[in-house]
């Protein structure tokens, strides 16, 4: 190796390490790119904020506003993996009515696909921005939108009408999902006898 | 340490422990203590400092990094190290039982040792010793052992690879590493550690990294075998990820494998310390001129403030070349085999020889010009004390200035601005 090849080695490497140094220094100086999201303590604020830059038709959790639901089942139907289960009974007070018993939706199964909301005649059921429902349990991640104890009417369509009064998206979700972060349901107990028992029945 | 634990119970029990008949129970005591408390240290420094450095390439790769764990994420190694304690302690059935379990022993080993001698602040060290830097050099050489049992042991050829090349890396690193210390040696005329540090001065040109212009090229060069002898990037051959999976480390799991993480973010400390006693001035403070202390000494009066003061200058010392190191990992790309040899037999061994003679030659021009205020810092009213500031101005601060004018030019050429928030 001749002695200029020699020298300039020793050059460009102190030049490189200069240069190089320089820049990644700079970094400590500037904003990282990183978007924090939400620690523990300020989980709602900071949930809303990024609620915020999602685009209209995100499509988070479901919600149904029973204010104007008609009670077709058609998103029950819609629905390729039976998310979604409705029951509907006759009303005690007044037999030549129905109501919704119940209107649930399993949070945990749905996929997002959106297939229950196109069939709705009302718009009633809808995906909301609401994204963020960790839970300690699966079975804590059922939406429940009708209270047993309070059956609800279906909604009657007035003849031609075209628009309906929705309730503002995601303020019937919103509270079912901070309702959600309760305690877990006890677990089952099952004696040995029962376990057995049980898995003879199964078997047969 | 004898002296110093006779004397604290001198002063504290005032009885005197030589005349006890049990006196070696005491001492075995005071041993196992202070080993214990050293040991603690380099783990927590180990421990912290990869939460440091996680957090420095974090911003340098323009991400943020953990901040979670504890306040911004200081508690982060407690919750690895609790991982990996928990972690199944496996060992392959192929390899040689015995000497992958003992492996990362001797790297730890290697590491504590270390600290037997390494300072702290003034009069701070858990030994004196008059060969101090010989011993500190003889001792890091036994983490290469470790290192050569776990790549033998493991029966796997990342591992075989990854201990063959830290081999050939260390032990090729030590010749010039040696060599470029006799600069500082030479300069200083011992090699304990603490009277290297008391032939500099308080403030930077002080520093026998300024005093000369051998010893400003053989700080970078003995900083870049230092970092070669540490595994680190540059140099982090034996372990590179993307060739050699981990390299030596390639079989271990569980706390095992944590030692060989604690002994190389630990070593980040040695590192540091070995320069910054050596190049930096150790723990001289600022104003404490050599004659002020030898006074103080004299009279036994050393203020309990100075051995504070002090330490905190060292540590200080200490975590800025720490973050040097985390810098220049996050910097520079891992060179090749043949380039981390060729730099080593062909550049830095040639260069630290050239590097030694002139620095002989300057001390014994030295002595001839300037005769008995030839050692230690001269003051700056003296032709030499002149002389090591005007290098000083040259080599040291110029340098800083274009370093942050370049930093500021590299930040407003992309378009971007000084903003320290979203930490």
């Amino acid at each position: 190796m001749p002695v200029s090849q020699y020298l300039a080695n020793i050059k460009d490497t102190v030049q490189s390490a200069w240069e190089g140094m320089t820049v990644t220094f700079s970094y400590l100086f500037r904003r990282p790119m990183t978007v924090q999201y939400a620690g523990p303590e300020k989980a709602r604020e900071k949930h809303e904020l990024v609620q915020d830059t999602l685009p209209s038709r995100y499509r988070g959790f479901l919600e149904v506003d029973l204010a104007i639901c008609t009670a077709c089942n058609a998103c029950e139907r819609a629905c390729p993996i039976n998310v979604i289960a409705i029951e509907i009974e006759k009303d005690p007070a007044n037999p030549k009515l129905r109501v919704m018993t119940r209107f649930d939706i399993d949070e945990g199964k749905c996929m997002f696909c959106g297939l229950c909301v196109e069939p709705c005649p009302t718009g009633s059921i809808q995906h909301t921005r609401e994204f963020e429902g960790t839970q300690r349990t699966l079975s804590n991640m059922v939406l429940r939108f009708v209270d047993p104890a309070k059956p609800a009417p279906p909604y009657k369509v007035a003849k031609g009408a075209t628009a309906f009064p929705r309730a503002v998206l995601g303020s019937i979700t919103r509270p079912l999902v901070k309702a959600w972060d309760s305690p877990p349901p006890p677990l089952p107990i099952e004696s040995a006898e029962e376990a057995m028992a049980h898995a003879a029945k199964k078997a047969h | 340490m004898q002296e110093t634990l006779d004397r604290l119970i001198r002063e504290v029990l005032h009885e005197d422990p030589q005349v006890w008949a049990g006196s070696w129970v005491v001492y075995a005591a005071a041993l196992l203590a202070v080993g214990f408390g050293l040991t603690v240290f380099g783990a927590l420094v180990a421990g912290l400092t990869s939460w440091w450095e996680r957090r420095i390439a974090a911003r340098m790769q323009s991400r943020i990094g953990p901040n979670r764990v504890g306040p911004q994420g200081t508690l982060q190694f407690l919750a690895d190290a609790l991982k990996l304690i928990v972690k199944e302690d496996l060992v392959p059935p192929e390899s040689d039982q015995m000497l992958f379990r003992i492996a990362p022993y001797f790297v730890m080993t290697g590491f504590a040792l270390t600290f037997v001698v390494l300072p702290f602040g003034y009069h701070l060290s858990a030994t004196r010793m008059n060969v101090g830097l010989f011993y500190l050099i003889a001792v890091t050489a036994l983490v290469v052992v470790g290192i050569m049992l776990s790549g033998w042991a493991s029966n796997s050829k990342w591992a075989l690879f990854g201990g063959m090349r830290a081999a050939a890396q260390v032990v090729s690193y030590e010749i010039p590493g040696g060599m470029l210390a006799l600069v500082p040696i030479l300069m200083a005329g011992s090699l304990d550690l603490h009277e290297i540090i008391r032939a500099q001065g308080g403030f930077p040109w002080d520093w026998f990294v300024f005093q000369t212009p051998w010893g400003f090229i053989a700080f970078f060069l003995f900083f870049a075998t230092q970092l070669a002898e540490g595994n680190r990037t540059p140099f982090d051959l034996p372990e590179a990820e993307s060739e050699l999976v981990a390299g030596y480390m390639t079989e271990y799991s569980g706390i095992r494998f944590g030692y060989y993480f604690l002994a190389e973010w630990g070593n980040l400390w040695v590192m540091s310390a070995v320069i910054s006693t050596l190049f930096l001035g150790g723990w001289q403070v600022p104003f404490v001129s050599a004659e002020t202390l030898a006074g103080w000494e004299a009279a036994g009066t050393v203020p309990v403030a100075f051995y504070g003061v002090s330490t905190a200058v060292f540590v200080t010392k200490v975590v800025v070349l720490m973050n040097v190191i985390i810098w220049v990992r996050w910097t520079l790309p891992r060179i090749r085999v043949d380039q981390m040899m060729s730099v080593c037999w062909k550049y830095l061994v040639p260069i630290g020889m050239g590097l030694v003679l002139l620095a002989a030659l300057t001390e014994v021009l030295s002595f001839q010009l300037f005769g008995d205020a030839a050692k230690g810092p001269a003051p700056l009213g003296t032709p030499r004390g002149a002389l090591h500031l005007a290098f000083f101005a040259v080599a040291g601060a110029v340098p800083t200035v274009l370093f942050f004018r370049k930093i500021f030019r590299n930040i407003r050429l992309t378009g971007d601005r000084i903003d320290l928030t979203n930490w």
